[in-house]
């Protein structure tokens, strides 16, 4: 074995800073060059609406952290003790441990109590922001290819995050949190066939028993945070793999990425954007009361206060409950079917949850667009999604709203019968119409585009012609803003092709093929193309003032009509 | 369609835009025009104020220390206010309470705060604001990769033998299939089977009906017309499962004028007292809110209205069945007694129950 006299020099220049030296340990063992190439200065655009979903990821991490800080506090116990505790008004009542260590961790923990109200306000703004940012990315098709999986993710953490939204509610063990359990309870129970052996067994017996509060403690702080958190590594995994979807605009297009560099912009305003949100959720736990535990008492099955509330968004789910009648119940052959628990808080649910999945391929269907989409849609050029979304957002709301019939009907002085009459007639006849408005609405938005896009914009500036016309002088729009308004697509119904093959013979397929047919027609039967140059060219011919367009719009109309237009989809301003 | 990210975007001199960009296109109309519009290239930069005048860019950098002072403040506010409440005065507890979330909170919020501002203010003012493109790349691959991976795939499962030995495929698939059985049957340890569970309640003949939660005896004469008394069993104290027992058997207790009393209630009640299972046939709440007026009772959880005038059967709202009757007598001391259990299960529905 030799032995080496003088130090062997890895590279030739070794670095000489303090900086350059970190840099080099990093690099040479973990390879972070590589990573810091390709990363420091990735591109990210710029728009107000992508904050929704780093809000959503702020507030998960902010509830981590709180989250961690109660843990060393609470006590995941049934077990009834004589409260002697700090709080006075409770004191020889008996309680759960875990309601005793809920209100001494408020009251005998200095920035305890701040600490559950960070973590509650961060709850709710957490399922908040993540239910607003699906709407975002739904609005504006980004869930189109290549980001239908990371769609799907989406939907199963907003899934999530509303079961761990209710598994925290219920841990401290109080009388409304353990109102809401026996609830959870009742819809087990009503699983057909294995129900109440269910209830059991996650129970660990009769309810409310001793076991269910551990276990919920489990599921809350190691389960499903950590299913959550894989999820959600992947979920901005596949955002960075896939580049941010960028807004339509001059310059910006399906192969690239327009914005500003990871560092130092997006380090600044991204990094700075966490505090913010810490800072805000910070200040609304300072000030503004949330859950106080210690005025409901402790979990008792036989009080009850009037106009109990669940956290906000479990208030869709309790509103369909309080909607569909009892008649749904039935009993034969000695058994008894719950189908007014069942439809409302399982069946219903689990529908939503599978639509939601299989939106992306529901929609491609329908367009035969198989492409990648970077750039985003405008929600008005794409009128029946809109419409289907905001039809959507309708339903919820009446079901959330009924989620709160009582204090409507206590607040308003109406009949809580005659509301949730209203509410079970509304959501079958409101929904479609909030559909039909909102297409048409996006259908007039885009022909004003067209129109802005034919006779630019209006100016105010008011002519008087000789022969005592009136006119307004319309501005030409120029590049930048008329490519907004004309660089979208605009989809034709699908034509699959016939039933029958030339020898008269059914083809095969050929029922889905009509099915598809029909959603297509729903999709895209009165879709309005954007303006051409053509058509820009003859707006402008035969003008006799150019500098004072006056003509009606009416004109407008003889594009999409007159226009001969064949194939699925009209110019490729995108391919 | 061009690759749009190489073209440089328009310097500040070619940056007016010609006032008749519409109209330029109709006076080249004999050109042959594009089918579609073409994408006329990022917009030119417009500077801000603080890229041109350097007093606006010294303001700007004070307004950013300014805001990471305000952090250094609030980290100071945070720690005298943890100090300054030690919410050790049992008397105000719940105002030092308040106090101390409202000035640690407030602290806290001005360290995060003061940072974030400062951080965005930053890099909105003084950072290079000049739109970069990047270019995208697909994520698939290209056709020799997915041959190549294809390929891959085939000679590994080609190696394993899988296809040929098809003795070891089957069995292969079905020990895995079975093999999250063992998980399953684990967990079925997590509680008891229902058994009769669901069925009983701690109330029989001879039980006295006690005030809850008081738990004095409830005396046939104290019950008044348009009152409601919510009761629980007189052995539910010293119950092994106290809540268990609670939630199957609380009751509710009234008095109509005898008359008004349903007929088939009549035999389970004596004078006009009638006592009904609390525990609501739809989803488990207490139904605890009773009407004066109309003898109605209203579960606060998804307003279920029972008639107690009818026997407490549902007249609206999601519950199906109507609240079990506890058949009572009077005891020799006056004491309202009960003369059996439930007819049936008291509670939510559930498969088997009939």
């Amino acid at each position: 074995m030799s032995t080496t006299a003088a130090a062997v020099s890895r590279t030739a220049t070794p670095p000489t800073t303090a900086i350059g030296r970190a840099g080099d340990f990093a690099d040479s063992r973990l390879g972070a060059g590589t990573f810091a190439r390709a990363g420091l200065r990735k591109i990210f655009p710029d728009h107000w609406s992508f904050m929704l979903g780093e809000v959503a990821l702020y507030s998960f991490v902010i509830l981590l952290l709180s989250g961690v800080f109660l843990t060393f506090f609470y006590v995941p116990s049934v077990g009834l003790i004589i409260y002697d505790g700090p709080f006075e008004p409770l004191q020889g009542q008996l309680v759960s441990e875990a309601y005793a260590s809920t209100v001494n961790l408020s009251f005998d923990v200095r920035g305890g109590m701040l600490m559950r109200q960070i973590h509650h306000w961060a709850a709710l703004i957490f399922v908040a922001a993540t239910v607003v940012h699906m709407a975002r990315v739904f609005f504006t098709g980004a869930f189109r290819r290549p980001r239908e999986v990371n769609w799907v993710i989406g939907v199963v953490l907003a899934l999530l995050a509303v079961i761990e939204g209710f598994a925290g509610y219920s841990l401290p063990d109080d009388l409304l949190s353990g109102t809401g359990l026996r609830i959870a309870s009742a819809i087990i129970l009503s699983i057909p066939v294995i129900g109440s052996y269910l209830s059991f067994w996650t129970f660990g017996g009769e309810f409310p028993g001793e076991a269910f509060i551990p276990r919920l403690y489990t599921i809350h702080v190691l389960i499903l945070p950590a299913i959550m958190l894989a999820l959600i590594a992947a979920h901005l995994f596949l955002v960075v793999l896939h580049k941010h979807t960028q807004y339509p605009g001059p310059g910006r297009t399906n192969k690239n990425v327009v914005g500003y560099p990871l560092l130092p912009v997006y380090m600044a305003k991204a990094g700075g954007f966490f505090f913010l949100v810490f800072g805000v959720i910070a200040l609304m736990a300072a000030l503004i009361q949330i859950n106080p535990v210690w005025l409901y008492g402790p979990y008792d099955p036989s009080p009850v206060t009037a106009g109990s509330q669940p956290d906000w968004y479990m208030g869709w789910l309790d509103g369909a409950v309080r909607t569909v009648p009892g008649s749904l119940e039935f009993t034969f052959w000695g058994i008894t079917l719950s189908g007014n628990i069942l439809f409302p808080a399982v069946i219903l649910p689990g529908l939503i949850t599978l639509v939601a999945v299989a939106y992306p391929w529901i929609e491609r269907l329908a367009t035969g667009d198989d492409r990648e989409h970077h750039v985003l849609d405008r929600p008005r050029n794409a009128p029946t999604r809109t419409g289907l979304g905001v039809m959507a957002l309708t339903f919820y709301t009446l079901l959330w709203a009924n989620g709160g019939n009582d204090l409507v009907a206590t607040h308003l002085n109406v009949s809580i019968n005659d509301i949730t009459w209203f509410t079970r007639i509304a959501l079958i006849v409101v929904p479609p119409i909030a559909f039909i408005m909102t297409k048409r609405i996006c259908l007039a938005l885009q022909r004003r585009d067209r129109e802005r896009v034919l006779h630019g914009k209006e100016t105010g500036e008011v002519y008087r012609l000789e022969s005592g016309e009136m006119l307004e002088r319309h501005a030409p729009l120029d590049e930048q803003e008329r490519w907004v308004l004309v660089q979208h697509d605009s989809y034709l119904p699908l034509e699959p092709g016939p039933a029958v093959d030339e020898n008269g013979v059914r083809r095969k397929g050929a029922w889905a093929d009509g099915l598809r047919r029909r959603l297509s027609r729903f999709y895209f039967a009165d879709s309005v193309p954007p303006v051409t140059p053509r058509e820009l060219a003859s707006a402008h011919h035969g003008e006799a003032h150019p500098a004072v367009t006056d003509e009606t719009p009416d004109a407008v109309a003889s594009g999409p009509a007159s226009e001969e237009r064949t194939g699925r989809e009209v110019g490729s301003g995108q391919a | 369609m061009s690759d749009l990210t190489n073209r440089p975007a328009p310097g500040p001199q070619e940056s007016a835009p010609s006032p008749a960009a519409g109209g330029a296109l109709a006076t080249t109309a004999e050109a042959p025009l594009p089918e579609r519009f073409e994408d006329p290239g990022l917009p030119p930069h417009r500077p801000r104020l603080a890229d041109t005048d350097p007093a606006a860019a010294r303001r700007a950098e004070r307004q950013v220390a300014g805001l990471f002072v305000l952090s250094i403040v609030g980290t100071v506010l945070t720690i005298v206010g943890y100090f300054a409440f030690p919410l050790e005065d049992a008397a105000n507890l719940q105002l030092e309470t308040r106090y101390s979330t409202i000035v640690i909170g407030l602290g806290i919020f001005l360290t995060l705060f003061g940072i974030g501002a400062g951080a965005v203010h930053w890099a909105k003012v003084l950072m290079p604001d000049h739109e970069e493109i990047e270019e995208r790349h697909s994520v698939e691959s290209t056709p020799e990769q997915k041959a190549e991976a294809a390929e891959l795939l085939r000679e590994g499962v080609a190696e394993s033998g899988i296809a040929r030995r098809p003795l070891i495929r089957n069995t292969l698939v079905g020990a895995v299939a079975l093999a999250p059985l063992p998980a399953v049957v684990l967990l079925k340890d997590t509680g008891p089977n229902p058994g009769t569970a669901l069925y009983e309640s701690i109330w029989s003949s001879g039980v006295r009906l006690v005030k809850d939660p008081s738990l004095a005896p409830l005396r046939a004469d104290e019950v008044q017309l348009g009152s409601i008394t919510h009761v629980v069993p007189e052995n539910l104290e010293g119950s092994e499962h106290y809540l268990e027992e609670k939630a199957k058997a609380a009751v509710i207790v009234m008095r109509l004028p005898p008359e008004e009393v349903a007929p088939e209630a009549v035999p389970g009640s004596v004078d006009g007292i009638l006592a009904y299972s609390k525990i609501c046939t739809h989803m488990g709440c207490p139904v605890a809110l009773y009407e004066q007026q109309t003898e109605h009772l209203l579960c606060p959880c998804h307003q279920s209205t029972f008639d107690v005038r009818q026997n407490c059967a549902v007249i609206f709202g999601p519950a199906k069945r109507a609240l079990p009757q506890l058949p009572i007598a009077i005891g020799d001391d006056g004491v309202l007694v009960a003369t059996d259990g439930f007819a049936e299960p008291p509670g939510p529905s559930f498969w088997e129950r009939g």
